[in-house]
């Protein structure tokens, strides 16, 4: 298993590099990298605004893939991720209430509008899994029948404070619903990886116990796993990174849905493996997705929210059809 | 070992309830030697898995104390006691498509250091539990692909991996064939005599129960009817009571005890 972790390391890292190079080098705007220090249009250019939004997308794609990945193992679905357990939904009313009543201040440090969303995040994800849970069981078609729900009332929610908010306000939430990663300068990419990378830690810290829940939640115990502690650590941990990356990005879909998958068919079910490759295939994934989305059309940009929603929902329904093969017990 | 002289695992006056029921478990006081292999029988609802549950620290009594090795069972350190006791389910429900013998070797994790791999010494001992469980050829297949039975042997091959001094399982041959139900009882029998490994099993195989295990304990309406040889136990009108039917009979032919229901 050692081996297929730096088996898995090596190969996704080189995609991962691959992934950046494109994405750095495909824009609207074409970069000369042979002039990049001489030329300050295109310096401006390439570290104000191509870069950030580069980080900002191996940021936001990497958070969601290992989010998606510890949600699937904690509630053994393997439809499971933030968007189908209402927690982006959550966020992004929580970052879009704290934008609409104007909100830019900051507590010790961080942006309201990340605590905002991280509170959005929890109390969504707190209330589907209440609601999903009969006695000590999460009912699995209850779960993302809640999520789903939950998350259509968030963003209904969401569409009404746009509705009455002030227009720039509207704007602004507009802009979450849709997914972006649009960011100028290179200091919000630092906020959120401060509060990210403990994040990601922790949950590899975890890949063990999420691993023995993945199998069976009564055999992890009995292993020695404590379950109500690692459910509420990853469980906190995960509505953070989703807050964060909402109120960063928006609203992206699919990612932390697919992005595992993809790491399980290629190196298999271990936890231990699925957790650190989501990570770092999350990264590729969402900064290809942008990339595309800057450069199918001739001007303009699609938002990458579109994109990742048009290639994870047909994905979403395939992993939904093999999942009566494999669930059928 | 200073709790040699007092038996292996203990309830005493046991009792469960869970939320909002009446109890389930009701002043169970037993006691499990090292090398034995002890059969729960009574009838659906009778609160044999509560019971088994309890004992494997999934549920916690409402009154009463379960001692391992003359420990309070909550005292122990989770991974210290899961080398002592392993747990078998009627069936895993995971529904990613793990290899049987990925799932063998997550049995290894209370013997693996916290933050690693298993070792190679783990695989071997994974394989090893694999071929003592009969399955040995599924190894490399995907559990959600296999069938129930197989999937009861490789979890069972699990616990084995778990090098566990009392053992646990939950109507663990209810899914498998004849032949395999048989080799099941033969490996137990053998890793209690060569290693000291005890087990509790629920059974509704009274004919199985009768050949091989060393104790039965009948429960009927979580209350401990009785508990003895299974001679003692395997009697018609002590059989025909706990399970609510007139027409239960056993007979002796030879040193087997054969139980049916009339017509």
């Amino acid at each position: 298993m050692k081996a297929t972790l730096i088996k898995a390391m090596v190969i996704l890292t080189l995609v991962l590099a691959a992934s950046t190079a494109v994405a750095l080098t495909v824009g609207s705007q074409k970069i000369d990298f042979g002039t990049l220090w001489s030329d300050p249009f295109s310096r401006t250019l390439f570290f104000r605004l191509r870069l950030p939004r580069v980080l900002m997308g191996l940021t936001i794609g990497a958070s969601l893939a290992v989010t998606g990945a510890a949600l699937q193992a904690l509630f053994r679905n393997p439809l499971a991720d933030p968007y189908t357990l209402g927690i982006s939904g959550g966020g992004a009313l929580g970052a879009s209430l704290a934008i609409a009543l104007g909100w830019g201040a900051r507590v010790a440090g961080v942006p309201l509008v990340f605590l905002a969303s991280f509170a959005g995040a929890i109390v969504a994800a707190t209330l589907v899994r209440a609601i999903a849970r009969t006695g000590a069981v999460v009912l699995p078609g209850a779960l993302l029948l809640s999520g789903v729900v939950v998350n259509l009332v968030s963003l209904a929610a969401v569409m009404t404070i746009e509705y009455v908010a002030a227009p720039n306000s509207s704007l602004e939430i507009l802009r979450w619903i849709a997914g972006s990663l649009d960011v100028i300068g290179i200091a919000p990419v630092g906020y959120m990886l401060i509060l990210l990378v403990p994040s990601w830690l922790v949950l590899l810290a975890f890949s063990r116990q999420l691993n023995l829940l993945a199998i069976d939640e009564d055999t992890a115990t009995t292993l020695g796993v404590n379950v109500h502690r690692t459910e509420t650590v990853v469980h906190t941990i995960c509505s953070l990174i989703v807050g964060v990356t909402v109120a960063m990005g928006g609203t992206i879909g699919f990612v932390g849905l697919i992005v595992p998958h993809a790491v399980r068919l290629m190196f298999g079910e271990d936890l231990r493996v699925v957790l650190p490759g989501s990570l770092l295939l999350g990264a590729a994934f969402l900064v290809l997705a942008d990339a595309l989305g800057r450069s199918v059309m001739p001007s303009g940009e699609l938002p990458v929210g579109a994109i990742t929603g048009l290639l994870g929902g047909p994905a979403f329904l395939w992993l939904l059809r093999r999942r009566r093969q494999y669930a059928a017990m | 070992m200073s709790a040699a002289a007092g038996p292996l695992m203990e309830t005493r006056h046991l009792a469960y309830a869970y939320p909002g029921g009446a109890n389930a478990i009701h002043d169970v006081s037993l006691a499990i030697g090292a090398a034995s292999l002890t059969a729960l029988i009574g009838s659906n609802g009778s609160g044999k898995s509560t019971l088994i549950r309890l004992m494997a620290g999934l549920l916690r009594p409402t009154s009463g104390d379960i001692m391992l090795e003359g420990k309070p069972l909550q005292a122990w350190q989770p991974r210290l006691r899961a080398r002592e006791i392993a747990y078998m389910p009627q069936s895993t429900m995971t529904v990613f498509p793990f290899r049987a013998i990925d799932v063998v070797l997550s049995g290894r994790t209370p013997h693996a250091p916290q933050f690693g791999f298993e070792s190679g010494r783990d695989r071997v001992i994974a394989l090893e539990a694999l071929q003592a469980a009969g399955a040995a050829h599924l190894a490399e297949r995907s559990v959600t692909a296999l069938s129930g039975g197989e999937k009861q042997m490789v979890i069972l091959a699990r616990a084995l991996a778990q090098e566990p001094r009392v053992l646990l399982l939950d109507e663990p041959a209810a899914a498998l064939d004849l032949k395999h139900r048989a080799e099941m009882m033969r490996t137990l029998a053998r890793l209690r005599d060569t290693r000291g490994l005890s087990v509790v099993m629920i059974t509704h195989d009274l004919q199985l129960t009768a050949c091989i295990f060393d104790r039965i304990v009948a429960l009927r309406c979580g209350e401990v009817t009785a508990q003895g040889h299974p001679e003692e136990i395997l009697q018609s009108a002590l059989l025909a009571e706990l399970y609510d039917d007139p027409k239960v009979r056993t007979a002796r032919i030879g040193d087997q005890t054969m139980v049916w229901v009339d017509k």
